[in-house]
């Protein structure tokens, strides 16, 4: 069978070699870089511009911006028809090609993430290798920490405060850098769609701010949402053990903090949500009314085919309700998850408009084509490119960041700057 | 490295220096002049396509599926034969059942997921076949968005596909206005039609070319001014597919309808 | 102690540092920006020869009426001469080497790809005589009153063989 023939289904006419041939690993691609520029983003809020009010989400949200890139790779590769030669990307970049910079972008974000995380928490690794070494008796366990702390320390054992004032004007220059490549990298994702010609959809120069805007949007809701799942997980594990020693702090503390962020972090998260949605309806106002050749068909996918997705999923239930939740008085934390869950599946539902709906239509203007998500994996490409394969991609930031976390714990650490 | 403005101002200079005591012998020659200032080569491959002689046998296409193995049964194809009828109220019905590699057996139209249209020939205002394949254009937006270098042109005009280094991530089938190209089903690599690359480089023709009986497809040397191909393509009323893409499109179409997309 | 604020950058620097030496040897030799430029002729130049190396199927009809000169003479002279052998004999390859014999194709289905009747006159497909395949002896071969290489009307058919 033809790649593209499983969950595509023509309608009047479409070239013969028409396909959908980017399924939902390539809505998956832009929605995971995203997260992951949107994390990265809401930690340098607090490192770059110093809002004081994020200091206890920006060190979470960082770790979580290192688990989910491996993960912005892992869409596209399993997209690819030949993944294992996805590093011919950095053998022969053709850089005429919108994507050929991916691999360089990617890897130099990839390096600052990782430095400056390095750089968060080289005075916790050190004291870490200290104590392990100053154990008497060290199991199976501990020599595994001692090893991977060692190896993390990379010999930088200093630890006076000239050297720790180091790492963290280092930190402040990492974020710094980091916005714009962050950025870069997903207004690049967005350029990859802008830039093709031949999509009449897609072709928009708004595309990479789009992109950027909803990015954000996305990934602070992400964080969010994760923040507080571990802060509830938190409350209850104290509440747990305040049973036997009731001389632990009171979760009243806990959730006072907890709430505070919340309410710091939505009014980022509606600043950008609104910047995204103005775009977005300039782009589609500006298509009606210039009206070239493509409105046509572009009103027929948008208006009639692509109508519940487009208007009741992404803009009413993604964008319109989460916006009134916020912006309501007395923001909860129950409320915050509420509309943070909503604006996630906003911006999803904004990347697959984009991805599949700009494929929904024959490139002769004459025709449709309707994408069918292959449930059963009952080949490699229906798992690689279907429900299985999009799940595999969104659990994998999840247990990365649990990895991560035994190594580099994200709450309880005395902070060194 | 060399760009191609600069790689043609460079060879320009070389060449003409060279052949500057020739050309000063000879009459000026604006048909010349336009082959050097476009290119270094002496053959840049062009096609042309009679959509008046086209009946719709689909032979070219049984003939390309062959010659370039794909897959007989598979729903890509290289080239392909689309059918434009126009009835009474005006509307434009299109089809290409399995890119008409059987040929145009019925009047019925084939509306994929809609199911058969039958129209009478009492409703048919004008009825004709086009015959489509890449366009080997001259700004390949399809190379130019390959982010390893695995499609590329040839000095004689053709886009080819390296099978060897494709990393199948299909920019190029997305980058193409024309949806000449798809993923070859055996390799899993990007694939399009390459003019019959082995057949025009040992003086051949098209596979399409031969299996058509009216002479409705053609290929020709552009550089070469005696070429009939070309003779037709400078002096007759040609069009060519999709012009505000920029592409440059190097197949050129007689009898062209605005009904065409 | 020197200042450890470097050392990410020499591991980036070490990562950096394989990722070229990698392609030192993963690159062939002959990549890189050909006749066409950067833009459009970057590539690996031997590719060029794998294509040119593909074999070649269809052979035309000249091949043909090189050994089959008496289906020439029969042919040359009816409306079908247009029609390339192989479209119905099936492709040459290294006939009569490989394949010894070719398999010919008599199927309806292959006469009608010009012989269904399509009344559209603004293409050449108008003016071909056709059938409807549905009423016209549709259990019937066409061959069985037709002859391919001297196609007449079917009263003529004797005329045609002689």
């Amino acid at each position: 069978m033809v790649h593209g023939e499983a969950w595509t289904i023509k309608e009047f006419f479409v070239y013969p070699d028409e396909y959908i041939y980017w399924s939902i690993q390539i809505v998956m691609y832009p929605f995971m870089t995203g997260l992951v520029a949107g994390a990265f983003v809401l930690s340098s809020l607090y490192h770059v511009f110093g809002v004081k009010q994020l200091k206890e989400i920006a060190r979470f949200s960082l770790v979580f911006s290192l688990s989910l890139l491996p993960v912005a790779m892992m869409p596209l590769l399993l997209h690819l028809q030949q993944p294992f030669r996805g590093i011919n990307v950095l053998m022969t970049p053709h850089f005429t090609s919108a994507i050929a910079a991916f691999g360089i972008v990617f890897t130099t974000y990839g390096m600052i993430v990782a430095s400056e995380i390095w750089f968060v928490y080289r005075g916790f690794i050190v004291e870490s290798v200290l104590a392990l070494r100053g154990k008497k008796e060290r199991n199976a366990v501990d020599t595994l920490r001692l090893v991977i702390y060692t190896v993390l320390a990379m010999g930088a054992m200093d630890l006076s405060a000239e050297a720790l004032h180091k790492d963290e004007r280092a930190v402040g220059l990492l974020a710094a850098i980091g916005i714009p490549v962050a950025c870069f990298l997903h207004g690049y994702a967005g350029f990859i769609f802008g830039s093709v010609k031949a999509n009449a959809l897609w072709m928009t120069p708004l595309m990479p701010v789009i992109f950027i805007c909803s990015a954000v949007v996305s990934g602070i809701a992400l964080c969010m949402i994760t923040y507080i799942v571990t802060m509830e997980i938190r409350k209850l594990l104290l509440t747990w053990k305040r049973k036997d020693n009731p001389w632990f702090p009171s979760t009243d503390e806990l959730k006072g903090a907890e709430v505070q962020v919340v309410t710091m972090t939505a009014k980022y998260l509606v600043m950008f949500l609104v910047l995204a949605i103005t775009l977005e309806l300039l782009d589609l106002i500006f298509r009606g009314y210039t009206a070239v050749r493509s409105w046509d068909i572009l009103r027929s996918v948008i208006y009639e085919k692509d109508f519940t997705k487009i208007f009741i999923l992404q803009y009413g239930l993604g964008n319109l309700i989460p916006f009134i939740i916020f912006l309501m008085p007395r923001l909860t934390v129950r409320k915050a998850a509420l509309g943070s869950l909503l604006v996630l599946l906003g911006v999803f539902m904004m990347r697959w408009n984009v991805v599949i709906g700009g494929q929904a239509f024959s490139a002769s203007f004459a025709g449709f084509m309707e994408y069918r998500l292959p449930i059963w994996p009952d080949s490699l490409e229906n798992f690689k490119e279907g429900l299985f394969g999009a799940l595999t991609v969104i659990a994998t930031p999840f247990v990365l960041f649990f990895l991560v976390t035994r190594v580099l714990p994200v709450f309880g650490v005395k902070d060194s700057h | 490295m060399m760009n191609r403005r600069e790689f043609c101002k460079k060879a320009m200079i070389v060449v003409g220096g060279i052949a500057l005591p020739l050309a000063a012998l000879e009459v000026f020659n604006p048909k010349r002049l336009q082959a050097e200032k476009e290119g270094r080569g002496k053959v840049r491959w062009a096609f042309l396509v009679d959509t008046q002689k086209c009946v719709g046998c689909g032979f070219c296409v049984k003939a390309c599926k062959i010659e370039n193995e794909i897959p007989y049964d598979a729903n890509v194809t290289r080239t392909w034969v689309e059918r434009y009828v126009i009835t009474r109220d005006g509307t434009t019905h299109i089809d290409s059942p399995k890119g008409a590699r059987d040929g145009f057996t019925t009047m019925k139209i084939d509306q994929n997921k809609e199911g058969m249209l039958d129209i009478s020939s009492a409703d048919i205002e004008k009825a004709f076949f086009v015959p489509k394949l890449c366009n080997q254009c001259d700004n390949p937006p399809c190379v130019q968005v390959c982010p390893v270098g695995a499609t590329y042109q040839t000095a004689d005009g053709v886009v080819l596909v390296d099978r060897t280094w494709c990393i199948g991530c299909g920019y190029c089938i997305m980058g193409c206005p024309y949806s000449v190209r798809f993923f070859h089903p055996v390799y899993h690599v990007a694939e399009k039609c390459n003019f019959c690359y082995h057949r025009i480089s040992q003086g051949m023709k098209t596979a399409c070319v031969d299996a058509c009986p009216f002479g409705a497809r053609r290929i020709g040397n552009l550089r070469d001014p005696d070429d009939p191909v070309t003779k037709i393509i400078m002096t007759e009323r040609v069009n060519v597919l999709k012009e505000e893409y920029g592409t440059k499109p190097q197949v050129f179409y007689l009898g062209f309808s605005k009904e065409v997309k | 102690m020197k200042n450890h604020v470097w050392r990410p950058l020499f591991v980036a620097l070490a990562i950096v540092g394989c990722i070229l030496f990698a392609r030192t040897l993963l690159v062939p030799r002959d990549f890189g920006a050909h006749e066409r430029g950067y833009m459009y002729g970057w590539h690996r130049k031997s590719n060029e020869a794998e294509w040119k190396a593909v074999r070649v199927k269809y052979r035309t009809a000249k091949v043909c009426w090189g050994c089959h000169k008496d289906k020439y003479d029969a042919i040359r002279n009816s409306a079908h001469r247009s029609i390339g052998c192989e479209n119905c004999h099936g492709p040459n390859y290294d006939h009569p080497k490989d394949p010894v014999g070719l398999i010919i194709d008599r199927t309806r289905s292959l006469c009608i790809r010009c012989h269904s009747l399509l009344p559209y006159t603004a293409s050449d497909r108008g003016g071909i005589r056709g059938i409807n395949p549905e009423t016209h002896f549709p259990q019937a071969a066409c061959v069985l009153c037709h002859i391919p290489h001297n196609p007449k009307p079917m009263n003529q058919k004797r005329e045609a063989m002689s």
